[in-house]
């Protein structure tokens, strides 16, 4: 039996779209601790949504599995493992075997150790490069979009410029210049990936901008920086967070790609697994037919990469308001 | 034999959240040439019976009931035929002409198309046809050329129309159609659309949530309310002497100006309209219900005579408590003293 | 039924609390790179064409006119969101310019869409409470933002602090954005179009709620809408809009009644009632703000223009050549037509 409702007052809420949540009338809670409330539910809501996403999880699963490979790398496997003089007695390119489950290659490393440890590079490029990708990026995109005007046209006009250069060129042109080194590779990804970033959060900001509670809070008397960090930041965020996410993959697939080239690090100082199916490649493994030689290191580009890919669509479909079906 | 003959209609949609019934039961009766306008709020199902005349629903919506349009039995129709019957006997006018209008689409192309599809011309004689319907709706010939973008809210909208005669139905189902447009339009679509009803012998259901269009326009008004009809009647009595508390709240909302009785007098109700996965026990109306007496949160009513040709679905009619067999006297309200009118 | 608020009477000179003088606000088109170069000019619409009203504090005067006749670029010009180019705004005699954020404190908007004017990531709490935090009001936030939550009609307030605008409905929501509006104690409301996005069996008690926080808070209420009904139901004064002018201005009772305008008259002619298909209707759309026509500009669509009875009475060369601001018809009854100064009605 439902109760009745007292027609005197303004009837209860109504079950909401989304599924009646009552709050417990909050008796002694202060603002701030609203505030705490508020953002642990957002957490929560977030994290079941997230939850429901096979591919979420998936990509969730394999994203933590290599991380913590790379975490406990010197547990996994003997950094001596890379260098050629630590296992005289070890044959080369011998095919996988009890000992060597992946095998070894031309220096008679084990591939399964050089896999391990590449881990590292990969990820900490990947994530070093997103991070100066995704200030610039954001840096650039909020002022264009919130502010307009001069600013913005100069502003976008340098992100298309950039957004024009061939990406190859001016990696190939950049490594001669620069030494190639660790340093290098992160500071080339960094500024040809921010202009994508910058288009898709200009684009955001813009659309938020022009909402009426954005207007409202101007209407109150807010501040720019009252209205960017309390309204345009926390709605562009979500998105510039699943943004994020894809750009790690892009990062990861690009610090591979220049590895392989030979722009990458030094080979001897640090290996990843580009460098890695470089010297495969430059053994000519591949003709060779040194299957195990290749494939380790190229399985798990592929699955990194589609891991965070699979992670950022799935943040994608449940932050991105146009994509829920309402 | 009516053009129209809706019996039980019950359409239920499943969602995420469960299965959200949005229509429960409705009756409806149309004959050529009729016009009944069909009003309620929002979560009312009034949408969703254009979409289930047509069979326009998403896949998976549950559709129960009778619908016959020309002696056809729509619910059952094999998809052929379905597809045959759209547009040729009923045709939809759409609310929002730009989202339902194709964009990247000429408007004359838009207009032929049903035309082609249902093979009753050619391509040219299509468009010649596309531009005649053009002229119908006051709109000169040469804008078939045009995109929708480079029409006006108003023009677009009779685009739409000029769109929903293209296969010459017998029916049109018109859902919000001057919704979105400023008075002066939406009185010019209006027109409009009462001289093209008279001239080619139209039946219409006009979908609005706007009573005081409905009362221009239809011969008779049905009013909804959590997915059923709650009074149903002659348009200018049902509007100016409504059975229902509901019918009476929602004409307020319409003010007559001059009418010294709205002057500073806003009057609504508490409350909203309920959200169709959770209504309220009894008479789905009780908890907003300003004459809301003993037995309203347990029995629910269904649509009992007022008047010949006049019905409400509300305990207070006179007689509907002992059709209900609720052994309760009804309370003295103003309620008797407005039927006792009808009948003077 | 309310009877008319005492102010009103009291109001033989008193300074009004708002003064609009003459303000106009143009938007210019955007030109590409290209046209600018070459030195084409953009195309400016003028939205507010020299506007002036004087709103008395107390009163709830409604501006109503059809979509681009300017009214919601007057108000927001009123809220300080919109600088005109020409002409000033006087509250309490002070420029608003001078001191925005002062000013700020003292009027607050009210918008059209409740579910867009409430952040979605934010509680009710924190929706309200946003004007205290952005203007740094001392004092118990927490009871501040129950009283105007209570004032607003959400009853108990505690209830719908942590609850967010999805869970609510769309009354709930507009009375959230009223409570955020009256958290700060303001003098003085805009509204523009209050209740059109809400369901028509609710609009009444949002209005009932606005009149009864005149009555109780003394506020001050400017209504923006495009509704002729809701100017009778609420208004004590109406100004109707055109192409950026005010055409018409006076008491409800009066304009809604006896208009003096043949806009006026034509809207209210339009008004759906019984059996009324056959009345005049005006042609067209509303008129572009980047073209408005030389003389009085409704002279094109104007029936009285159209019939011939303009030239009968001599003033078709006044309609069409000699542009007019508000005449005085009755005292407190001004309409911008040429048939006024010669006593004639539309």
């Amino acid at each position: 039996m439902k109760p009745t409702i007292d027609i005197g007052t303004p009837a209860e809420p109504g079950p909401p779209k989304e599924g009646r949540q009552e709050r417990a009338a909050p008796s002694m809670k202060s603002p701030r601790a609203i505030a705490r409330q508020r953002r642990k539910d957002s957490a929560r809501r977030l994290w079941a949504q997230y939850r429901r996403s096979k591919m979420g999880m998936t990509g969730l699963a394999i994203m933590v599995f290599f991380v913590l490979i790379a975490i406990f790398a010197p547990l996994l496997a003997s950094r001596c493992d890379l260098s050629a003089i630590c296992h005289p007695e070890s044959p080369a390119i011998a095919p996988p075997s009890a000992k060597y489950w992946f095998g070894t290659d031309i220096q008679g490393r084990s591939v399964l150790s050089l896999t391990i440890w590449g881990s590292r590079i990969s990820l900490i490029v990947g994530l070093s490069a997103t991070l100066i990708t995704v200030v610039i990026g954001a840096a650039i995109g909020l002022v264009a979009g919130y502010y307009g005007g001069w600013r913005e046209t100069t502003l976008m006009r340098l992100t298309d410029w950039f957004l024009v250069i061939p990406f190859l060129p001016l990696a190939i042109v950049l490594s001669v210049i620069l030494k190639p080194s660790l340093y290098t590779v992160i500071f080339v990804i960094g500024i040809t990936s921010w202009p994508s970033t910058a288009r898709v959060i200009r684009a955001q900001v813009l659309s938020v901008k022009t909402r009426t509670y954005v207007e409202r809070a101007r209407a109150l008397g807010a501040s720019d920086w009252h209205l960017v960090t309390r309204h345009i930041l926390p709605n562009v965020g979500p998105l510039i967070f699943a943004n994020t996410i894809l750009i790690v993959a892009i990062a990861i697939l690009t610090e591979t790609t220049l590895s392989f080239l030979g722009l990458g690090p030094d080979p001897t100082l640090n290996i990843s697994w580009g460098t890695i199916l470089e010297q495969a490649f430059g053994q000519g493994a591949a003709f060779s037919g040194f299957w195990w030689w290749i494939v380790p290191p190229g399985v798990a580009i592929v699955l990194l990469v589609l891991a965070f890919t699979m992670i950022g669509y799935a943040l994608d479909d449940i932050l991105n308001p146009k994509l829920r079906a309402r | 034999m009516s053009l129209l003959s809706v019996r039980g209609l019950h359409v239920t949609y499943t969602t995420q959240a469960g299965a959200v019934p949005a229509v429960r039961g409705i009756d409806i009766e149309l004959d050529r040439g009729q016009v009944l306008g069909l009003a309620g709020e929002s979560g009312c199902g009034k949408s969703t019976i254009a979409g289930a005349i047509l069979r326009l629903l998403p896949a998976g919506t549950q559709v129960s009931g009778e619908v016959m349009l020309e002696g056809d039995d729509v619910l059952g129709m094999r998809a052929r035929r379905l597809r045959a019957i759209r547009w040729t006997e009923a045709s939809i006018v759409f609310q929002g002409a730009m989202h339902a209008l194709n964009p990247v689409q000429r408007i004359g192309e838009q207009i032929a198309e049903p035309i082609i599809l249902h093979g009753q011309a050619g391509e040219r004689e299509a468009v010649v046809r596309a531009g005649a319907l053009l002229e119908q709706v006051g709109l000169p010939p040469r804008r078939l050329k045009d995109y929708p973008h480079e029409l006006s809210g108003g023009q677009r909208q009779r685009a739409m129309i000029a769109m929903a005669l293209a296969c010459n139905p017998s029916l049109i189902i018109a859902d919000e159609p001057t919704t979105a447009l400023d008075v002066m339009v939406q009185a010019q679509v209006l027109r409009l659309l009462k001289e093209l009803q008279r001239d080619l012998g139209l039946a219409m259901i006009f979908i609005t949530h706007d009573l005081s269009v409905l009362v221009e326009t239809c011969d008779r008004l049905a009013i909804m309310y959590a997915g059923r009809i709650i009074e149903e009647g002659p348009a200018e009595v049902v509007f100016h002497q409504p059975a229902h508390p509901y019918t009476r709240a929602l004409a307020a909302a319409f003010p007559e100006i001059g009418d010294q009785r709205f002057r500073r007098n806003p009057s609504g109700l508490p409350g909203d309209p309920p959200y169709p996965a959770d209504l309220p026990s009894g008479c789905t109306f009780h908890p907003r219900c300003p004459d809301v007496f003993g037995p309203c949160p347990d029995v629910d009513p269904r649509l009992y005579d007022v008047s010949p040709g006049r019905r409400a679905a509300c305990l207070l009619v006179e007689g509907a408590l002992a059709a209900a067999g609720v052994t309760a006297a009804a309370p003295e309200t103003a309620r008797s003293d407005a039927t006792a009118e009808e009948e003077a | 039924m309310e009877t008319e608020p005492a102010t009103r009477e009291s109001a033989e000179g008193a300074r009004p609390i708002l003064e609009v003088r003459d303000i106009h606000v143009s938007f210019a088109g955007r030109l590409g790179l290209g046209a600018g170069l070459i030195g084409r000019k953009a195309s400016l619409a003028r939205a507010v064409d020299g506007v002036s009203l004087e709103l008395q504090k107390g009163e709830i005067l409604a501006l109503a006119g059809e979509s681009g006749c300017g009214k919601t670029t007057t108000a927001r010009a009123v809220m300080g969101l919109e600088r005109p180019q020409r002409g000033e705004i006087l509250y309490e005699g002070e420029p608003i310019w001078k001191r925005l954020r002062a000013y700020r404190r003292k009027v607050q908007m009210v918008f059209q869409d409740p579910t867009g004017a409430l952040n979605p990531r934010q509680t009710i709490y924190e929706s309200v409470a946003e004007g205290l935090r952005i203007h740094r009001v001392h004092g118990d936030e927490r009871a501040q933002v129950a009283k105007a939550l209570a004032s607003a009609g959400m009853r108990p307030p505690e209830r719908f602090f942590l609850n967010y605008p999805h869970e609510l409905s769309g009354g709930q929501r507009q009375r959230v954005v009223i409570a955020g509006a009256l958290v700060l104690e303001p003098h003085m409301i805009v509204a523009d179009e209050p209740v059109s996005n809400l369901d028509a069996s609710v609009r009444g008690e949002i209005l009932a709620l606005l009149m009864e926080l005149r009555q109780r808070l003394g506020l001050t209420i400017l209504v923006v809408t495009h509704d002729l009904g809701l100017a009778w139901t609420i208004a004590d004064r109406v100004a109707v809009m055109y192409l950026g002018r005010i055409v018409e201005i006076g008491p409800a009772d009066e304009v809604l009644q006896r208009p003096k305008h043949p806009y006026t008259r034509a809207l209210l002619d339009v008004v759906p009632e019984v059996g009324g298909l056959e009345r005049p209707i005006l042609q067209g759309e509303p008129p572009d703000p980047t073209k408005i026509p030389l003389g009085c500009r409704f002279h094109p669509r104007c029936p009285v223009v159209a019939s011939g009875r303009a030239a009968e009475l001599g003033i078709e060369t006044k309609c069409r050549g000699e542009d007019l601001n508000l005449v005085e018809d009755k005292p407190g009854h001004f309409a911008a037509c040429h048939l006024t100064p010669i006593g004639e009605q539309p």
